[in-house]
């Protein structure tokens, strides 16, 4: 049984508690009173690509909407501007809300795979933490060639120009492309990580037990 | 009004607005003698700076008038004006009160014929009109001021505008050279009626109260509306003067809130319903009001009232939080959020946006012995630590008159106890 199907199990027909129970700061979600200043303020509105509003996003997982709210992109989308936290009424933590229904949806593999933010988080990540070092030609590249080989060269033929604009200025270099930069102690970087990876997944473990 | 030396079975009441007026006359008409403080230079306290009163619509002249016909014919009331609290000591049944009393400038003797306040030049803000308008320096606090009598604004005193006021009078009731003093006062019992004050928009930061000459309070939208305001009683935006007919009502403004106010302060729902009518009478071919709200909360019996202004076609509502206010070109408010019923984003632009603003407690953690018990906004609660001093009205919780004056009684009766419980002690 996947991670997804017995969490869906468990708290069947009763979605806010699972939120409250497994997601960072979802215990916040019953405080939401539907006023819509957090939708009102978010600069990412602006765009199309909200499908769901935070206010919104709350009075689903209250309807029980779980497959919906698991899914969407919405919450994925957020900048973390923190105009909704500063100015919700119920001093609700929505930033941090959306980023933990966000990660909860990627650890029980329910969040969208080819969602732009979700794959460089992802690719971020791994870039950084394999050296200690951030390589920002591997990132970007990694980002162009997201969604096949063809629209990879189409991306970097866009950003031609800005690119050779970096290497003149030696902001960026072409040879980071092989190996790169490194921290000098590696081997302590990951083990730091290691170390964080087990007690992450013990703390997790137990949620999901709990 | 006749003076009367206070004793131990006297009870102070704090306040002269709609509660504490209640409070003294129900204490009074029972053979209780009573001091009645007041800050400003007239009774009747935000009543009567109120246009009309929810539900009926009648103007608060009328309630003020039967409280002030009921005044002037009770010797036990002693009314102290431009006088305020500034310490109580002792404990139930044995008070003494500090009392510092500004000085009015004019005594007994004044008629009221306003000839100083021709004779003055200088003007100073309102604050009867919320400092939307000015007034001159020698002045009526209002048209039906209880007492009926000018005052002198402290900034002429020592210019020849005072001197000028003082020729003018010919009954002698300028009086330059009175002087701040403060008095002791023994009570029994007191009964805190200090009321309410607007929560200061400006703190909205989002709303852009101060910065937007067309984003107004609620408060201030009642003196324009009335005809004793700085308008004549025409909604004017005060930016150029337009006729202001497509008007937003901003619930909650402060309200709600933990940034701002905890409570609901329970009466903007109903003033804001209240005030689409003003706009209709204004405006009775194309005013237009626009209600945005969280969720309306027609207290008590209203949901009538409510139900009414939905059937009528020139007030809508849209079910939204505002989520800031800018201005366009034109100096129109514009507002901004998302409508949460289909979750639509709106940008529309007013031509004056309205703040139901919260309520506050006038005075909170004043120096009183015992201390006072009160809640998280600063309102008093019905505690035995507080002795003998109870709150009454919008001291005690945001209150609509109607709940004031139920409120003020309740007061009034409780403090009854005390002095006749003092009484039959000294008996």
């Amino acid at each position: 049984m996947s991670a997804n199907t017995a969490l869906a199990e468990k708290y069947r027909n009763n979605f806010l508690k699972e939120i409250e129970e497994q997601v960072e700061m979802g215990d916040w979600v019953k405080m939401c009173m539907q006023c819509g200043v957090c939708s009102g303020s978010c600069p990412t509105n602006f765009q199309s690509a909200w499908e769901h509003p935070p206010q919104e996003l709350f009075m689903m997982i209250r309807a029980g909407k779980r497959e919906e709210v698991l899914t969407t992109t919405s919450m994925w989308n957020c900048t973390s501007c923190y105009n909704c936290i500063v100015r919700c009424p119920r001093k609700l933590p929505i930033t941090h809300i959306m980023h933990g229904i966000a990660e909860y949806a990627h650890r029980i593999g329910k969040a969208p795979k080819m969602q732009a933010t979700r794959f460089f988080s992802g690719l971020f990540w791994k870039n950084a933490t394999k050296t200690g070092r951030v390589n920002e030609l591997k990132l970007s590249m990694g980002l162009y060639f997201k969604d096949g080989f063809a629209q990879g060269v189409k991306n970097g033929m866009a950003m031609q120009s800005v690119a050779l604009g970096l290497v003149k200025a030696g902001r960026l270099n072409v040879m980071e492309l092989f190996g790169g930069h490194k921290c000098k102690d590696q081997k302590g970087i990951q083990a730091m990580l290691k170390k964080a990876y087990e007690i992450e997944r013990s703390r997790k473990a137990a949620k999901m037990a709990g | 009004m006749t003076e009367h030396v206070a004793t131990n079975e006297t009870i102070l009441v704090v306040g002269g607005g709609i509660s504490g007026m209640t409070a003294a006359l129900e204490a009074a008409e029972t053979g209780k003698n009573v001091v009645l403080v007041e800050k400003n230079p007239a009774l009747g306290g935000r009543t009567s700076q109120l246009y009309r009163y929810f539900p009926k619509l009648c103007h608060p002249t009328c309630g003020l008038e039967i409280n002030l016909r009921r005044l002037k014919g009770n010797p036990r009331v002693r009314v102290v004006t431009l006088a305020e609290v500034t310490g109580i000591e002792g404990s139930t049944g044995n008070y003494t009160a500090s009392i510092k009393v500004k000085p009015r400038y004019v005594n007994e003797s004044c008629t009221a014929c306003g000839d100083c306040g021709r004779a003055v030049e200088t003007m100073v803000d309102d604050p009867f009109n919320y400092n939307l308008g000015q007034h001159k320096a020698a002045f009526l606090p209002n048209a039906m001021a209880y007492p009926q009598r000018y005052v002198l604004d402290p900034a002429i005193i020592g210019t020849a505008d005072a001197d000028r006021a003082k020729a003018a009078c010919k009954y002698g009731a300028i009086d330059l050279d009175m002087k701040e003093e403060t008095i002791q006062v023994k009570a029994g019992a007191v009964v805190w009626a200090t009321g309410w004050q607007p929560y200061d928009a400006a703190k909205i930061q989002p709303y852009g109260y101060g910065r937007f000459k067309n984003v107004i309070t609620s408060v201030e939208f009642e003196r324009l509306a009335d005809i004793h305001g700085p308008t004549g009683g025409k909604i004017l935006r005060p930016s150029d003067g337009k006729e202001a007919k497509n008007i937003a009502f901003i619930q909650c403004a402060g309200s709600r809130d933990e940034n701002h106010l905890r409570h609901c302060s329970r009466i903007c729902c109903m003033a804001s319903l209240k005030q689409t009518h003003y706009v209709r009478e204004k405006y009775p071919e194309d005013g237009k009001s626009t209600i945005y709200y969280i969720d309306i909360r027609a207290i008590d019996r209203f949901e009538d009232f409510y139900q009414k202004v939905q059937a009528d076609p020139s007030v809508s509502f849209i079910k939204s939080k505002v989520a800031k206010v800018t201005e366009d070109e034109h100096g129109n408010p514009v507002c901004h959020g998302v409508d949460t019923e289909g979750y639509k984003r709106y940008t529309t632009p007013h031509d004056l946006v309205v703040l139901a603003v919260g309520m506050e407690p006038s005075v909170k953690g004043i120096n009183i012995p015992g201390h006072i018990v009160a809640d998280s906004s600063g309102f008093i609660e019905a505690d035995p630590a507080n002795g003998a001093v109870f709150g009454a009205g919008c001291a005690s919780n945001a209150l609509d008159v109607n709940r004031a004056v139920q409120s003020a009684t309740a007061a009034a009766l409780r403090a009854i106890q005390v002095v006749n419980k003092v009484a039959k002690a000294e008996a």
